[in-house]
Formats: C-alpha cells, sequence, structure tokens
C-alpha cells in the first residue's frame, strides 16, 4: 500500500530506529514496529519494484534478498532487517542504460509477461545462481516454486535462468 | 528471431506502474466492510463505531450511496427474457453472496481503515443459500431474487433441435456424458487497485482495467452520472487479468465517489482474500452431453445442456459466455451435421461469473472432447484414428457450422498430423503399453480444438446480446522529426502490444520498430475502444494500427511526390527514402516528409498539414485459431498424484507477427488449462462460504510441478483482417483441460475408472482408482457390473426397438 509515511494506527506506538542497508546504501528511519520489509522499501525508501501478490505468503512476488537469502518480504518486520543488507530488483542493474546479466537473459528469452512477479523471480534467481552457477532444469524449477507466475506457464522463465547461467558460464 | 519487447525495460527494472505503485501524498484509504454470510436480508447498517476510530474521515453505506446519486451497475450483455438481478455498489436491503460489499471505510492509513471496518456493524438476518449450480436449479432451492423464480436468469438455445433429435433417433452408437466444469478464480498476481482523485469538476481514476474507454462510459453514463468528458480512466501497467479486469466493479465505484465526495484522494488496494471473494470468477457448468454416431464412426449429431451459474449478480459480459462464446465452437473441428445447445443460466449465492480466459470456449472444448474419447472407449477405436476421421476437411472453407458461425480458413488435417508426429503418439502407445505391464500407468490425452478469437464483428456481437459492438481504434501520429506514436484503444495485460504494436507501424510506415511508441490506456490520449479481452489484440486492435499506419502511409507518399515535384504513382519506397522511379538521384527521406507535413510551406490543395491517422476496424468475422494439445501423464496410483510429462501443442494462429510472444500466450495459456484440469477449483461449504480463499487452500500451478512445453505452428492465414492473424491468446487454456482430462482418464481405464470431474486432485485420482478396482473385483465375483458414473454409450439397434430413442434430457 503506497503511502507517504507509515504512521501507527490509532493509540500509543513505539517507533524504532531501523538502519538497513538496501542495495548497498545505508538507510536509516524512525518506523512504526508492526511496519512490514515490503512497506518499508515501497512507502518508506519508494522503492516499488517489490511487490505484495497476497497474503499469506504463498506467491513470492514480494522476494528481496536479506543477507543474501532469499526471504519474503511481506513476512518479515522491517525491525527485524535492522543492521541487515537488503537487495531489492532496483539494485541489479548498474545504470539506466544497461541491465544485469540476469535481466538481460530475461529480456533476450521472453521471461516475463505483464512483469508483477518478475522481481521476485529475479531476486530468487540472483540467489539461485550464487549458489549454483550451473543449475539444471529441474533444480530451477524447485528454486522457483515459491514464485508464482500466472502469464508465462514457467517455460520461458527456465530458459531464462538456464540462458543466464550459460551466459555468465561463457564470460568466465 | 522474434524483436525483443520494448516494455521489458521497466518492468525487469521494477520500474513498471502498476496501480498501488502509484505516489498519491495524502491520499485516503479504503477499506470494504463484506458481507459474511452468503445470503441474508440486510437491515441498518451502523457505521458510527467506524467513525469514532483514530484516522477515519468518513464511511458510508449503500443508503448513503444511493442518496448520493449511485446507480446499479449495468450489465453489458442482454439476452431475451432475462432477469436482470441487481449489481449494487454496496449492498442495500439484501445481501446475495459472502464478500458482497456492504459499507466502506475511508481512513488516513491502510491500518486504521482496517481497523475501523471491524466496527461496522450490520443487521443481517441470514437466510439459507445456494451455492451449487445443481442445486440452484432443483426445486425448492432457495432463490436469490424473489422475481427469478428457480433462480433462472435466462434460458437459451443454439442450432437445430429438430435436425438433432433425427439424427440420434437413427444413430448407431450414442455417448452420454453428465460433466462438471469447474469453478475458478482468475487469480491475476496483481490485486485489484485502483485510486481516484477529485480537482475541481473532474475525477481521475487510476485503475488496471482490460478496457479503460468502457469503463469511463459505464461509471460516467450509468452509475455515477458524471459527465463522461470530465472522468478520465487511466490505466497504467496491469499485472495481468485474464478477464478479470473487464468488469466494472463495486470497488471503483465507490472509490470514485468517495474521492468526489470528500475531495480528497482516495485509493484502495485488495487483499488476496478479496480477490477470491470478490474478482469475477469463471466457469462453473453442469452439462449433460451426448454424440450420435453412424457405423462407421462419425459424428452425426451433438446435444448439449448446460446449467451455467452466474453468480449472485451479472457481472459485464456475463451472459455472453455460457451462450455464444460457448456454443459458437461446439462443432469443434469436426464435421458435425447437427447440434443442439440448451443453456440455463442460473443465479446463486456466489461471487459473480465472467470472463475467464478461454471463456466459454474451454467449457465447450472440455464437452466435446471427453465425448469423444469416452466414444472411442465404446466404439473401440484409437482416440486418434476417431478424431482424424471426423475432421473438417481443408477445401471446406469457409465452413458454416451447425451452430450458425462460420470458420474463416483452417486446415485442421495438418496440425493434427503434425501434434501426433510431435507427440510421437505411436511410440508413446507402445510405452504405454510396455509400463502397464510393470503396474505404471500413463495416459495419452488429445484435445483438437477450433477457438472463437478476435472478438468480434459488431453486427453479429449486438444480434447475440451485446450491447456494444467490439470494433477497435487506433491512432496513428508522425512527429516533425519522422518518430512515430500510436495510441490504442487496446489495453495490455502482459501480451507485449508495445512492442507488436510497434512492429506492424514500422512495418507499414516503412521506419524501424524502435522510431514507434505505443500508448494505451488513458482515455484523454488513447481513441475510444472496447479494450483487450477475448484474444482481440492482434486481429482487432492490430489491425486498427496496421490500417491507421497505411492511411499515413499513401497521405506521406502524396506529400512525398509533390515535394518531388511528380504524381503519386512515380514515387517509390526505397529503405528510408522516397525515390522518383528511373531516377535514383532524386529522392527525400521519410523524415523530410515528415518535417514537411508539420512546416506546412507550401502545401498543395488538398493536403493537409499533420501526418496522422485515426481508424476504427471492426472486424468481419471472429477469427478461428485451431489445432491438437497432447498430454501425457503418469498416475501414481499410491498416491493419486498426477504428473504431466509432456504437452505438446500445435496451434494456427494465422499470420505472426512476433513467435515469442506467441509462445508465451501458449504457454500461459496451457499452464492456466492444467491448473484446471488438476488443480483448481473454488469451492463453497454447506453455508455459502468460500472454502478456497488464499493461495494455500487454492492451488495455482508452480514451476516445479509443469514440463517445459512442446510447441509447434502452422499458418493458416485468417481472411477476416488485413494482417491475416487470429488471436492466440487463449487457445492453450481452451484445449488444455481437455487434452489432460483425458490423458488422466486414458491412464486410469485400466483400474475400472471412467470419468472424473476436474480438478483432478490427488485425492481424487486415488479415490476413483480404490472405487474403480472394488468395482472391477465385485465384477469379477458376480455376473453384474454397474457403472457408478452413470450410462457412458449404447450401441442403439434399431432392429429390436419399437419406440424412438432418447429424448429430451440426454
Amino acid at each position: 500500500m503506497r503511502a507517504s509515511t507509515v504512521r501507527p494506527a490509532g493509540g500509543p506506538n513505539r517507533l524504532d530506529t531501523v538502519n538497513i542497508t538496501v542495495n548497498g546504501k545505508m538507510t536509516r528511519h524512525r518506523v512504526d514496529g508492526r511496519t512490514l520489509l515490503v512497506h518499508y522499501l515501497r512507502n518508506v525508501l519508494g522503492l516499488t519494484g517489490t511487490h505484495v501478490g497476497c497474503d499469506s505468503s504463498q506467491c513470492g512476488a514480494c522476494t528481496v534478498l536479506l543477507d543474501g537469502w532469499p526471504v519474503r518480504s511481506c513476512s518479515i518486520l522491517a525491525v527485524q532487517a535492522d543492521d541487515c543488507s537488503v537487495e531489492t530488483v532496483e539494485g541489479l542493474a548498474p545504470d539506466g542504460e544497461t541491465l544485469h546479466p540476469i535481466q538481460q537473459a530475461f529480456h533476450e528469452e521472453h521471461g516475463l509477461q505483464c512483469g508483477f512477479c518478475t522481481p521476485g523471480v529475479l531476486m530468487t534467481v540472483v540467489a539461485l545462481l550464487r549458489e549454483n552457477a550451473n543449475p539444471g532444469e529441474a533444480e530451477i524449477r524447485r528454486a522457483l516454486s515459491g514464485n508464482l507466475c500466472r502469464c508465462t506457464g514457467y517455460h520461458t522463465i527456465v530458459r531464462s535462468v538456464l540462458r543466464a547461467a550459460s551466459d555468465a558460464g561463457s564470460q568466465a | 528471431m522474434s524483436v525483443l519487447r520494448v516494455e521489458d525495460a521497466r518492468l525487469l527494472r521494477g520500474r513498471g506502474s502498476f496501480s498501488d505503485d502509484l505516489d498519491l501524498p495524502g491520499a485516503l484509504h479504503a477499506r470494504f466492510v463484506r458481507s459474511p454470510h452468503a445470503h441474508a436480508l440486510l437491515g441498518d447498517v451502523d457505521v458510527s463505531g467506524a467513525l469514532a476510530m483514530p484516522g477515519v474521515v468518513a464511511a458510508f453505506n449503500g443508503r448513503d450511496l444511493a442518496d448520493g446519486g449511485v446507480n446499479p451497475i449495468p450489465t453489458g450483455w442482454l439476452i431475451n427474457g432475462m432477469q436482470p438481478g441487481e449489481r449494487r455498489a454496496l449492498a442495500i436491503d439484501r445481501i446475495r453472496y459472502e464478500g458482497e460489499p456492504l459499507a466502506v471505510v475511508v481512513a488516513e492509513t491502510p491500518e486504521a481503515a482496517r481497523d475501523a471496518a471491524t466496527q461496522v456493524v450490520a443487521d443481517f438476518e441470514p437466510l439459507p443459500s445456494v451455492t451449487d449450480v445443481e442445486a440452484a436449479a432443483a426445486a425448492g432451492a432457495p432463490t436469490v431474487y424473489d422475481d427469478a423464480p428457480g433462480n433462472i436468469c435466462f434460458t437459451w438455445e443454439t442450432g437445430d433441435a429438430d435436425a438433432t433429435r433425427a439424427t440420434f433417433d437413427a444413430a448407431h452408437t450414442i455417448v452420454t456424458r453428465k460433466l462438471r466444469n469447474n469453478r475458478l478464480v482468475p487469480n491475476a498476481i496483481e490485486p485489484r487497485a485502483c485510486a481516484a482523485i477529485w480537482n475541481s469538476g473532474h475525477l481521475f481514476l487510476h485503475l488496471a482495467s482490460q478496457n479503460p474507454h468502457l469503463h469511463r462510459f459505464i461509471l460516467a453514463g450509468f452509475v455515477l452520472g458524471m459527465p463522461e468528458h470530465r472522468l478520465h480512466i487511466r490505466s497504467s501497467d496491469v499485472g495481468g487479468a485474464f478477464g478479470s479486469r473487464i468488469a466494472v466493479y463495486p470497488e471503483e465505484v465507490v472509490v470514485a465517489w468517495a474521492a468526489r465526495r470528500l475531495d480528497r484522494p482516495v485509493r484502495w488496494t485488495a487483499t488476496r482474500e478479496e480477490s477470491f471473494l470478490a474478482d469475477s470468477h469463471g466457469r462453473d457448468h453442469s452439462t449433460e452431453a451426448a454424440m450420435a454416431f453412424d457405423a462407421d464412426g462419425r459424428i452425426t449429431g451433438l446435444r448439449v445442456r448446460t446449467l451455467a451459474n452466474l453468480g449472485a449478480n451479472l457481472s459485464l459480459y456475463a451472459a455472453a459466455i455460457p451462450t455464444w462464446y460457448y456454443a459458437a465452437v461446439l462443432s469443434g473441428p469436426y464435421a458435425i451435421p447437427a447440434i443442439h445447445c440448451a443453456v440455463t443460466g442460473l443465479f446463486s449465492h456466489t461471487s459473480p461469473v465472467d470472463a475467464y480466459r478461454g471463456a466459454g470456449r474451454t467449457e465447450a472444448v472440455y464437452v466435446v472432447e471427453r465425448l469423444l474419447d469416452s466414444a472411442a472407449c465404446t466404439l473401440l477405436l484409437d482416440p486418434a484414428l476417431l478424431r482424424r476421421r471426423n475432421l473438417i476437411s481443408p477445401d471446406s472453407f469457409p465452413y458454416h457450422s451447425a451452430v450458425n458461425t462460420v470458420y474463416d480458413s483452417g486446415d485442421y488435417e495438418r496440425t493434427f498430423d503434425r501434434a501426433l508426429d510431435l507427440a510421437g503418439y505411436d511410440r508413446l502407445r507402445d510405452e504405454q503399453r510396455r509400463l502397464a505391464a510393470e503396474s505404471r500407468y500413463i495416459g495419452i490425452g488429445l484435445a483438437s480444438y477450433v477457438d472463437m478469437s478476435g472478438h468480434g464483428p459488431s453486427r453479429e456481437v449486438t444480434r447475440e446480446g451485446g450491447h456494444a459492438g467490439l470494433w477497435e481504434s487506433a491512432r496513428v501520429r508522425v512527429h516533425p522529426t519522422g518518430r512515430v506514436t500510436v495510441q490504442t484503444g487496446s489495453q495490455h495485460q502482459g501480451q507485449g502490444h508495445e512492442t507488436t504494436y510497434a512492429q506492424i507501424a514500422a512495418s507499414a510506415l516503412g521506419v524501424g520498430v524502435e522510431d514507434v511508441a505505443v500508448g494505451h490506456g488513458d482515455t484523454d490520449s488513447a481513441p475510444f475502444g472496447m479494450g483487450t479481452h477475448g484474444s482481440r489484440g492482434g486481429p482487432v486492435g492490430g489491425s486498427a494500427v496496421w490500417l491507421a499506419a497505411r492511411r499515413v502511409a499513401e497521405k506521406a507518399t502524396r506529400l512525398a511526390a509533390h515535394l518531388l515535384g511528380v504524381g503519386d504513382a512515380e514515387v517509390e519506397r526505397s529503405g528510408d527514402r522516397y525515390v522518383v522511379k528511373g531516377r535514383p538521384a532524386e529522392w527525400r527521406t521519410w523524415e523530410d516528409v515528415a518535417l514537411a507535413a508539420h512546416m506546412a510551406q507550401g502545401l498543395p490543395a488538398g493536403l493537409e498539414p499533420g501526418l496522422e491517422s485515426t481508424v476504427q476496424f471492426d472486424p468481419p468475422n471472429w477469427t478461428w485459431p485451431f489445432g491438437t494439445h497432447v498430454a501425457v501423464v503418469e498416475v501414481d496410483v499410491e498416491t493419486g498424484v498426477v504428473t504431466v510429462l509432456r504437452y505438446i501443442a500445435v496451434d494456427d494462429c494465422g499470420n505472426v507477427i512476433n513467435p515469442a510472444i506467441v509462445d508465451g500466450q501458449v504457454h500461459g495459456g496451457v499452464a492456466q488449462g492444467i491448473g484446471q484440469a488438476l488443480w483448481e477449483g473454488a469451492r463453497y461449504d454447506g453455508s455459502g462460504r468460500l472454502l478456497t480463499r488464499s493461495l494455500g487452500s487454492y492451488a495455482i500451478a508452480r514451476a516445479g510441478w509443469l514440463p517445459s512445453f512442446e510447441t509447434a505452428r502452422t499458418e493458416t492465414p485468417s481472411p477476416s483482417n488485413p494482417l491475416g492473424v487470429k488471436g492466440v491468446g487463449e487457445t492453450g487454456a481452451v484445449a488444455s483441460p481437455a487434452a489432460v482430462s483425458n490423458a488422466v482418464l486414458d491412464a486410469l481405464a485400466p483400474l475400472g475408472v471412467e470419468h472424473l470431474d476436474m480438478p483432478m486432485t490427488a485425492e481424487k485420482v486415488w479415490l476413483a482408482i480404490r472405487d474403480g478396482r472394488r468395482r472391477q473385483s465385485a465384477a469379477l465375483d458376480t455376473a453384474s457390473t454397474r457403472l457408478d458414473a452413470g450410462p457412458v454409450a449404447r450401441v442403439v439397434d434399431r432392429s429390436r426397438e419399437s419406440s424412438p430413442g432418447p429424448e429430451g434430457g440426454v
């Protein structure tokens, strides 16, 4: 939910200061203790690339990397990410003209349609390829089973990951 | 090699503009209060408790809206004699489905609104409810509307009842089936959301709609009673739709009205639970169908009786889906001389039902393809052989079907053979036999289809019940420097229109794809259009772009000729240049022409300044893509789990503009259809409460559950539009439920299972295997065999009977 600040809904609520490194930059804000990490990213920092798709941590659209681990930012409080580092989709591309190699692979393999699940998928893939630079199809599908996509049927997402892996391998 | 998508740049960066991303400082947040009862009398709705909560600015109930000039939301497709029901933004007097909104709280933060919503007190008198479509049709069922006895909204039929009866009377073999098509929830990953800003007489509504202009027309002209030219709808990026963003929903009505009333921006985003309760649902048919065959296994007649669940009120296209959109393809790719289809549309205490990917045609293909597989069993024919024998031959086009539709073009045998070849059908059957000997059960399922897409020719659409025809607009505008902007009345939800329409315009104008930008979704700048659904983005929307671009190209040629001092016919295009034929040293560039059009220095009489054109394209016919799909599954008899091993799709969508995008549409549709066959299904309990209300209880396909798909294409151009394309966006979802269902039942046949309805969950399959095995051993023990699924087929021996064959209810 986009709101310019997240204020407590009545009653004396504590505001906590959180220090979170987001995409390499230190951020520091006072937030209500109940603020979800995804809302901190979207509403406080204005990084709306991370999306909310469900209420029950099932869809994975909100996936970000927390100290390198893919997590559902809808199920983590901002205060839990205090002193941690968070990577979101906005941190992938090096500049406004060039795409990150994984993004480029998705572009070339038509790995997205509506784009809503895509940021969460990309972050999951970043984590996967850091851990295993050369995954097979079965492993890719297993790793992506926490990210729902309603548009692609996952076929081109898998192709994109294979392409990203092989492109990276050929550059090594 | 396909052109890469223009949309990707922002979407891959997380820089798309989805409705909830909109930055709207000072906006208030709306939270809806929804009925916990499926059916109830509604008395007073007391919002005073909510108003007393911190951060709350306002709260409204149905009476506030009615007193404030808000009218019920009309439906857009009428069947003669139908009872229209009533669709209000906030309920008054009566609740008709669980989740129906009855009040709204508007507060400074979403949390304040959510907390305060719990303080609204509504006076309910719960009533008995009915959710199942057969139960709704049964005598004594609770009625949704007092003036719709028996819950009947409409009855409708098409085809020839007498001719069909005659074929059944004379049939050699008759196969009957009772089939359910399971209710689905679209579940686009982006929840519905909207934001409204009132400013000095103008209302700006940010809303992901599949048809922004229709939303504007209906909201302004019918519901909110405000001038249409002062209502501005903006749809930017849309996170999937699949039919669920067509309807005018209560939520946008309330948000728009509240913004004006409060003179402050108001916004709302659905929770996923609200998506389950309040988005339009899909499918939900109960059908009794029968197919008649002659002695050679040729189909002579098809009779279909369907009960269609419409839900508690009529969503925008609700009545179209189980009638025209359904029956129009009942002939499939088969030469069926006589068809009769009768549909009863029924109300029930459930979420309103509308289009969902494949709308109506998925249901039809399921009926026909399941009957054919049942017939193959009875006739002891291979299912592929039986189908091939009945395919319409390539020299039959345009083909006039027994349900009054005209297929534009097709070569069904070619696609069919290609699919079986790609699948390795004969090898698969060998493999199946080999594995069965090891007590492993794989199944091979076919589905051959003709889809009706590219909705649609306005005369026929309005004849069948549509209020409005389904034409489309495009404006192509060349700028002084020669770059181009295309504005379309279509609206994208992931199909890549910004790329394909740029390709179309670039090709028509002779410029580069990178020189064309495509805009859509803003009712101020996009010409009026009927939007994107029914796979019309290519054939109808794209054709409008083509025609507008061709007009611009013609004018550019005339202007180039003028600049070169020659007649129009003496100029030809060579790359970026207009060259005088035979005098290659005399040329002007495209950019010269664009500039001259705007600078207007000495234009000849009859040639106006500027270089743009707006076209409305009304297609002369639907487009009729077709194909054959093959599903290969394995059933684990210990657990009932079905694994899709392979899925082969060979489709023909005519000419192809962007192969990767077409493949993507097929993949997505197939995945959704597999989901319908195996995992998805909305269910209600006995009190009318929706049981499947989260992604934990409603299973959408995950990456680990699906194989990669094998696709191929044939290309039989459509004569129905200048591009020769057939809308392909839904074909995957049209064919796959039937293909997968047939595959599962093919695997289970040796285990005594004859029919299962979708979704074929592990539990259902396991129970069916258990029951099948019991039946088989009982059959071995006793002389008689009783099949619980009801009569499958009878070979009707004419020589013995003195009375006519089966009548009426199949």
